[in-house]
């Protein structure tokens, strides 16, 4: 008898079943809306809408270990005294809190640039919102895939 | 006292832009994570930052867990006269310290 046809039609159906799960994985969309993130943005803001713009997030898209992910953010801003950036903040959608870091600029910083280096926990997204002088609010965007999350093992 | 990296340019133009950075050791203990015995690490973070310029802000920062273990911080200044920057982070546990680096402008 040939080996396939020896195969339990049980184990077939559940390969099959098995299939259709990954099947379902891949078609489901990248990015689910966390609704928290949402919430921490809007606490911070007071509820104001942050327009899409003037702030870039530079991150690696693919980040090994999520355990030290070095994170600038960029605003651009003239940093005069007539115009600079006074805050930014900076959410994610998936590790246990939503905060990352919140940054208190002045005119005098000449450069609205800001580093540092972050936990991911899993692949996310993160935004940064940025409060210029005049009150208005820019944010930015990104996604990033974590293939070795932070918070799992210890740290070395 | 934690070990403290600090990157100040050792002479600046004025009207120079110049970068900060700031650098401590410190684990940020999350809080979230469990130890050997199964019980939750308490969390023990530092929770801010400030770099002042003969006392007047430059910068400041609030942490929270997502910030990774010895918290890098790399920011701007414009070098506009020559003072002494004063570095302190607070946190979890009563953690408190303070350095100064001297900005020699000319």
């Amino acid at each position: 008898m040939p080996l396939r046809q020896r195969i339990d039609p049980h184990r077939r159906l559940a390969l099959r079943a098995g299939g259709a799960l990954v099947a379902m994985a891949v078609a489901r969309p990248v990015r689910a809306e966390v609704p928290e993130l949402k919430a921490a943005i809007a606490a911070y803001t007071g509820g104001r809408e942050a327009r899409p713009g003037r702030v870039s997030i530079e991150v690696a898209r693919l980040v090994d270990n999520g355990n030290a992910v070095p994170l600038t953010v960029r605003v651009d801003s003239p940093m005069t005294a007539a115009e600079h950036v006074r805050a930014i903040a900076v959410f994610n959608e998936r590790n246990p809190e939503r905060d990352v870091a919140r940054f208190a600029l002045t005119e005098h910083a000449g450069l609205a640039v800001v580093s540092t280096r972050i936990r991911l926990a899993t692949s996310q997204q993160l935004v940064a919102i940025a409060t210029l002088s005049d009150g208005s609010l820019w944010s930015g965007a990104v996604d990033v895939v974590v293939t070795l999350a932070a918070c799992i093992e210890g740290e070395n | 006292m934690a070990r403290v990296l600090l990157t100040v340019p050792a002479a600046a133009k004025r009207g120079e832009i110049i970068e900060i950075r700031a650098a401590i050791a410190h684990p940020m203990e999350t809080g979230y994570r469990r130890g050997a015995d199964g019980q939750r690490l308490p969390r023990d973070i530092l929770r801010s930052f400030a770099c002042r310029l003969d006392g007047d802000l430059v910068f400041a920062a609030e942490l929270f867990p997502a910030v990774a273990a010895n918290p890098y911080l790399a920011f701007h200044l414009r070098a506009t006269r020559s003072g002494t920057l004063t570095f302190t982070w607070e946190g979890d546990a009563g953690f408190a310290q303070t350095e100064t680096a001297r900005l020699a402008v000319a």
